[in-house]
């Protein structure tokens, strides 16, 4: 008795195993590149990691069919390599001969896709579903797009800049003008260029360099 | 005789010929130096001579180079910085003094600067809007965007390249061909007001602002190109761009494009015939060694060309070398994802190992993978020139450079500061012979002329602002700014030897700088430069006549996209660029055959008014 069911278990595993190959339809491959993504921290990709894998499978599962019957052994795996890649397929909960369609199983993984990765500390690249488009995140973009923050600051700054010189040239000249009457209005400047007030006695007009009327 | 009325050779007691009060004069003698180093020295020292250098088989091109500035480059440049000081005046006013039937030259110098000063400015605009971009992370150039359901990049991106697709599409917003104009971009529109703002804001009172700015300006690209260099030499595969740079290929030289090539590549760099030259020469005192000058600025220019290709080489041998790894790691990957070997067996080192061991166990599975054949040589040979080595193969390099956004950022600023001091210099030979002629009433301060002067080219420029803003460009950069230029240096050149004679000019020098100019500029004055640059003219000619115009349009419809689509330039286009070649030139009739009609006709009255007191 026990043996014919062992013998019964022992069929519907090879049985079950035979939905696992390379040809079939519902089935994907599953390449993983640990090495490129991990470098030293890398780890050594053994039996307890496929375990893992087959309990993510199986939660992703369970997530997208809000369906709890997913287990590990509904995942069958097959075709290991060394490089390290391998052939999945799905058992349906329910009955152990059908598989789960390919459609169905793309949608759960695309669900729960960054889970799936961050179990393994890879990304999309190195834990590459062959067939599943990687879902691409957008690229963060901020509401003021950097660049116009930056072109503002110039342009306000140059702005201010020709508004300045702007000001002092219209304003230079009627101060230059300023100090040039006052220096008239002082006794004017000596032949050597000493300025009257600065030096002892009187300011002698007569010898002031100052020739406005009288220019050639 | 007309000649007589020039007032060339009169001279006050303090040595100074008499003209218009306050000529403005530079502070002291460095700010002109670097004045017009700064003019002479722009984006064509950066981009064109180093890709000159690549084509031309390396350090041999040096020869035919230096071999141009002697003969070609430095005695046009001692001509004019002579004649400005001499005469103290602007281009216009300059060659009127010499003869008012040669005014047409000076009018024809301020349209070449007006027309190049437009394109000019709108390139800076561009390196403006990468350097905004700069402030990023990751570097906008460096990734794809994704398409609208986030299965994949953008369809156009992923054909060609993300920095390709960020300069065309991002920055250009090119369109398929010139017929199609597009729109206005307002992106664009919002940097060329920012460079013109610059430029304003430096061009203000001319030279006064400008010698103060170009203190800047000047020096920063060299700076620049330093850090650049140290950097560069420190990165893998620098050493192999460099050696691809300047091993001579001797051969070479007995290709004659590779002179003419040469003779065009000095003559631009050294931005003869703008007027820019003459008019920054006219602010100087008329005691000054212009020889030296002249020495100074050649040797300088030629040097920074030199010292530039430098780093620049280094940092494309550093991306050949990283494409070339690219290339071979992608073969790497296929083969091990063809046999499911572990992954990172098969390394760069031990490549050549399995590859053969692969191959003597299954021969056809090897060659079914089709693997790429990876040549550094290839990799090295990809030359790229104007724009598309700035803003494609240079920001290509910089991203894969450790701290990138410093690098992108360092140069943008190197490449604006380059362009803005070229652009004082044009704009210097459109202010001054405006200002010299009194063309403008005297109520109108300089602020107000030189604002309107870049308000003008501001508005003119926006149609580089369109979608097919770059094809236009590039016909303004070929057909503007070359062959009226050699035309204009031939009369330059003419006029100083044969109107206004090398006997007085020598005097003229002798006066201004104690020393009588000696054998080498006399014979190159006389003979070779004229001579030289007839040749250069005559093969430009037959050159341009042998190709039909035509220019890479970048149509993501086309066949092989993201290769360039090649097309003619239609009939209308073609119209227009022969008018762009011929516009400034005209002048020079123009302004001869009216002062010919004005003489004849007062000869005509004089013969016909034969009392003297009746007039």
């Amino acid at each position: 008795m026990l043996g014919a069911l062992l013998v019964l278990l022992g069929t519907t595993a090879c049985l079950a195993q035979d939905l696992c190959t390379d040809e079939t339809s519902e089935g994907f491959k599953v390449r993983l590149s640990i090495k490129t993504a991990l470098g030293q921290q890398a780890y050594v990709w053994n039996e307890s990691e496929m375990f893992l894998f087959r309990a993510t499978l199986a939660f992703a599962m369970r997530q997208h069919f809000k369906n709890n019957e997913y287990n590990v052994s509904s995942i069958l795996v097959c075709n290991e390599t060394q490089r390290v890649s391998f052939h999945f397929v799905v058992l349906d909960p329910s009955d152990s001969t059908q598989l789960i369609q390919k459609t169905a199983v793309e949608a759960a993984v695309r669900k729960s896709r960054h889970r799936i990765n961050s179990a393994f500390l890879l990304s999309d690249g190195t834990l590459e579903f062959l067939q599943i488009p990687p879902t691409l995140a957008t690229p963060y973009s901020p509401a003021t797009p950097p660049w116009l923050i930056a072109f503002g600051v110039v342009i306000g700054a140059v702005c201010a800049g020709i508004i300045v010189m702007l000001v002092s040239s219209l304003l230079g000249p009627k101060k230059g003008k300023g100090e040039d009457d006052d220096e008239e209005e002082g006794g004017g400047v000596g032949r050597n260029g000493i300025a009257c007030d600065a030096l002892d006695g009187a300011c002698n007009g007569g010898f002031s360099d100052d020739d406005r009327l009288t220019q050639m | 005789m007309i000649d007589d009325q020039d007032v060339l050779t009169e001279e006050t007691p303090d040595g100074e010929s008499k003209d218009t009060p306050e000529r403005p004069k530079w502070n002291n003698k460095v700010q002109y130096l670097l004045t017009c180093i700064g003019f002479t020295v722009g984006l064509g020292s950066v981009w064109r001579f180093p890709y000159l250098c690549q084509v031309y088989g390396g350090g041999a091109f040096l020869i035919p180079y230096l071999i141009s500035l002697v003969v070609e480059g430095l005695p046009l440049l001692h001509m004019e910085l002579a004649i400005g000081q001499r005469l103290r005046m602007g281009s216009i006013g300059v060659w009127s003094s010499m003869s008012p039937y040669l005014g047409g030259v000076g009018v024809a110098s301020m349209l070449v600067s007006l027309l190049v000063g437009l394109f000019y400015n709108t390139i800076i605009a561009w390196v403006l809007w990468y350097f905004f971009h700069c402030f990023q992370s990751p570097l906008p150039w460096s990734q794809c965007p994704v398409n609208a359901n986030h299965t994949g990049y953008v369809s156009e991106c992923e054909l060609s390249t993300p920095v390709n697709y960020f300069w065309y599409r991002r920055t250009l917003n090119i369109t398929p061909n010139i017929e199609d104009s597009g729109s206005l971009q307002w992106w664009l529109v919002l940097c060329l007001a920012t460079a013109w703002c610059l430029v304003y804001i430096c061009f203000i009172r001319g030279i006064e602002t400008i010698g103060k700015a170009i203190y800047v300006t000047a020096t920063f690209p060299y700076l620049v190109l330093t850090i650049f260099l140290v950097r560069a030499l420190t990165l893998p595969g620098a050493l192999d761009g460099l050696v691809y740079l300047f091993s001579p290929d001797w051969e070479t030289m007995k290709n004659p494009k590779v002179w003419l090539d040469a003779a065009t590549q000095i003559f631009f760099s050294l931005s003869l015939a703008f007027g820019g030259l003459i008019a920054f020469s006219s602010y100087n005192p008329q005691k000054n060694n212009c020889e030296r000058d002249a020495l100074i600025i050649g040797c300088v220019n030629i040097f920074t060309s030199v010292y530039a290709a430098i780093p620049i080489f280094a940092i494309l041998g550093f991306k050949a070398n990283a494409d070339y790894n690219d290339c071979r790691n992608e073969n790497i990957l296929t083969l091990t994802n063809a046999f499911s070997i572990g992954d990172e067996n098969i390394t760069l080192q031990n490549y050549g190992e399995w590859l053969s061991h692969l191959n003597a166990s299954d021969p056809t599975e090897v060659a079914s993978l089709n693997l790429k054949t990876c040549n550094l040589q290839t990799y090295l040979e990809q030359s790229a020139s104007g724009t598309g080595l700035a803003f494609i193969v240079f920001t290509e390099a910089v991203i894969e450079m450790p701290g990138s956004q410093l690098w992108a950022a360092l140069f943008f600023i190197m490449l604006f500061c380059l362009g803005l001091s070229s652009m004082f210099g044009m704009l210097e030979g459109i202010l001054t012979p405006l200002l010299d002629l009194h063309l403008v009433p005297a109520w109108v301060p300089k602020e107000m002329l030189t604002g309107l002067i870049c308000l003008f080219s501001f508005t003119a420029a926006l149609i580089f602002t369109l979608g097919s803003g770059n094809y236009w460009l590039e016909i303004f950069n070929s057909y503007v700014g070359s062959l009226p230029l050699l035309i204009i240096a031939f009369f330059e050149m003419t006029a100083v030897t044969y109107v206004y004679g090398i006997k007085r000019f020598s005097d003229d020098i002798e006066w201004m700088t104690g020393r009588r100019p000696n054998l080498y500029w006399q014979i190159t004055w006389r003979l070779l430069s004229p001579l030289m640059l007839l040749m250069v003219f005559l093969a430009y000619i037959v050159i341009e006549a042998e190709t039909t115009p035509t220019y890479n349009a970048w149509n993501p419809d086309f066949v092989d996209f993201p290769l360039h689509d090649v097309q003619p330039y239609p009939g209308w286009v073609y119209a227009i660029t022969v008018l762009l070649s011929t516009i400034p030139i005209i002048p020079i009739p123009l302004v001869a055959s009216y002062t010919l009609l004005v003489f004849l006709k007062k000869r005509i009255m004089d013969r016909h008014n034969i009392n003297p007191y009746a007039k």
